[in-house]
């Protein structure tokens, strides 16, 4: 038994986000961090791995400075990573990195008593589809916004959360599952884990390594192979600012409920 | 033959996924089929709604009161209650053969489920959570003249997308709005090669409005057994206290880190100012983040979109991630002891102070300009 994480380093769009003038975001200026959703799947791993046993591979794809982000990981206790990376990949939509993302995971192996974890969603772009498209890329049920996991032989039960109550869903292995931050609270790593972490194995996979895969071709793959495209991006104008009430005592409050009178808002 | 979603002339018409749980139609339908009712009368094309399953049919009729011109319902014991397999084995095999143009679903938790796994085995392009749908190229236009900063020059020229090195026109592609980055930037999506263009839509941005129509309600032969779900659901419970209805409220007073000081009597006196105003309580990600608030209550990015009359932000700083779920309502005061705080940048109304002695008086001063009246 083994679990595979799919995680992604992410620009960290809750300080100062900074916009080129042809409204695309200027990612060198901006800091990454690991998407937060991602690290409460890995830390589901963990916690299954300190209770059977089991390896935890995890999988990025995206540019090699990613490799610093494995590490990270591999300190937290992650066995193993893998780098999935080639200029062919760029540009990549949901549905086309899904393709890649399912074929590095066909390529490295899922056996019958396998689970393949995913955050919910990822900060950047929100869109919470490459867990369920990368799920039936490889032809696996799935469960999302899963709030609790529990495991018995082959068999996982799943709360998986709705926004009116929940759902509690039983599934076999092999599945994919996507995790929400209810689910736990990540570990922080350790320091023997740092150190550790430099001498566990990191996998790349290039072009080269997943080209023969039968999801693999330059028309699912990449920005020619995305079948989406952006019409156009920009920036929403700022609403102006209003008034400023003087003063922050009943004189002020009164001004206030009597505007909101007069305008008949209350 | 086999399906092939390149084929883009072999789509027509535009349906909506119709959510229900436990026989009851979700909101965001009603919003949706309004949404899709614009959408088909710019294509000048039908709106059908596609709803599944377990003696629906009742529900499929009401459909008709807000602009859907047929329903396909698919009624069996095994769609009763949602799972992923059931549910994309009977859209999918009824989108290769009847061959919508558009397909779009609420993004409830189950619509960013299921769409995502619809669109990967059709191959074609799917939008997540849009805010703005358009098909008319013109409306299209004064959308962004109104909703972007976009200079007039760029938006005249648009009209076009380069793909595979070739100009491809989008007059006829659906246009799919929606914030990115949490909000600091917002991008239009078209999905020009394959059909059917596929979206989320956030549920509680679209509104509502009656449109009646002799709606026609059609059973299409589907094939599903038991064998094709892999996945058992041995329970559904609903939350055990009664959930905030956010989306539907004129009035919301919100919270945000500011109430830290004393967190209970934050919160308690944010409920008294709804109260006053006949509204309910809200709150920023921080305060769900560190457990004072169930996630109910959160607005934003990745909460609810809200739009009420009044939005009172009570120690909230005003993150783009918060800003970008409340901007839109009629009416902004914020409390804040920060005056740099950028919730003042698009508060209508702003008091510099400390939300424990401001909102007391507030809420003493609303009494007696209510009962004034």
């Amino acid at each position: 038994m083994k679990i595979l994480v799919t995680v992604k380093q992410v620009p960290d769009t809750s300080g100062k986000v900074a916009v080129n003038p042809d409204g695309t975001l200027d990612r060198a200026s901006m800091q990454t961090i690991i998407n937060p959703d991602d690290l409460n799947a890995v830390e589901a791993a963990l916690s299954l791995k300190d209770e059977l046993g089991c390896k935890v591979i995890a999988f990025t794809m995206g540019p090699p400075p990613a490799e610093g982000m494995l590490r990270e990981l591999m300190a937290m206790g992650v066995d193993e990573g893998v780098l999935v990376t080639a200029r062919e990949f760029g540009g990549s939509d949901t549905y086309a990195t899904s393709q890649i993302l399912a074929a590095a995971i066909d390529t490295y192996g899922v056996e019958d008593d396998d689970i393949i974890l995913a955050g919910r969603q990822a900060i950047d772009g929100d869109t919470a589809q490459v867990g369920p498209q990368m799920a039936e890329k490889l032809h696996l049920p799935q469960i999302t916004y899963a709030g609790e996991i529990t495991k018995e032989g082959n068999t996982l039960t799943v709360k998986r959360m709705l926004e009116d109550g929940f759902m509690m869903i039983k599934v076999q292995t092999p599945c994919m599952i996507t995790c929400i931050k209810e689910l736990n609270q990540p570990r922080y790593l350790s320091v023997g884990g740092a150190f550790e972490a430099w001498s566990k194995p990191l996998v790349t996979m290039t072009y080269e390594t997943l080209k023969d895969h039968p999801l693999i071709d330059a028309t699912t793959i990449g920005l020619k192979g995305s079948p989406t495209n952006i019409l156009t991006s920009f920036t929403p104008p700022q609403k102006g600012a209003g008034m400023m009430l003087e003063g922050a005592d009943k004189a002020t409050t009164d001004k206030l409920a009597g505007i909101l009178a007069a305008k008949h808002i209350i | 033959m086999a399906f092939n979603s390149a084929d883009i002339g072999a789509f027509k018409n535009v349906w909506v996924f119709c959510e229900q749980r436990q026989g009851v139609m979700m909101p965001t339908t009603f919003e949706l089929i309004s949404e899709g009712r614009k959408l088909a009368d710019e294509l000048g094309v039908e709106l059908c709604g596609i709803l599944l399953g377990d003696n629906v049919d009742g529900i499929a009729a009401e459909l008709g009161n807000y602009g859907a011109d047929k329903v396909y319902v698919y009624n069996s014991p095994l769609l009763k209650n949602y799972t992923t397999d059931a549910y994309t084995k009977v859209i999918v095999e009824a989108v290769e053969e009847i061959k919508p143009e558009v397909l779009v679903f609420g993004a409830t938790n189950i619509g960013r489920d299921l769409a995502p796994r619809c669109a990967a085995r059709l191959h074609t392009g799917l939008c997540a959570d849009c805010t703005h749908l358009d098909i008319d190229m013109p409306n299209y236009k004064d959308f962004l003249r109104e909703a972007s900063t976009l200079p007039e020059e760029r938006i005249e020229k648009l009209g076009t997308v380069k793909i595979n090195g070739e100009d491809h026109p989008v007059d006829r592609d659906l246009k799919m709005t929606r914030p990115a980055f949490g909000g600091h930037l917002m991008a239009s999506i078209i999905c020009p090669r394959f059909r059917p263009a596929m979206a989320t839509v956030r549920p509680g941005v679209m509104k509502k409005r009656e449109c009646k129509k002799d709606v026609e309600i059609l059973h299409p032969e589907f094939a599903l057994t038991a064998e094709d779900i892999k996945t058992d659901v041995v329970a559904i419970e609903k939350a055990a206290k009664k959930l905030v209805d956010l989306i539907g409220a004129d009035f919301i007073v919100s919270v945000g880190r500011g109430i830290s000081k004393d967190v209970e009597k934050g919160i308690a006196l944010a409920e008294e100012l709804a109260d006053v105003l006949g509204g309910v309580v809200g709150s920023s990600r921080a305060c769900v983040d560190s457990g004072w608030i169930s996630a109910d209550h959160q607005v934003g990015q990745t909460g609810k979109t809200v739009h009420p009359k009044v939005y009172v932000a009570l120690g909230i700083s005003g993150a783009i991630q918060h800003k970008a779920g409340m901007q839109d309502s009629e009416c902004i005061i914020a409390v804040n002891k920060n005056e740099s705080a950028p919730m003042f940048e698009i508060a209508d109304y702003g008091i510099v102070g400390d939300l424990f002695k401001v909102t007391p008086m507030l809420i003493e001063s609303i009494k007696a300009a209510k009962e004034a009246k």
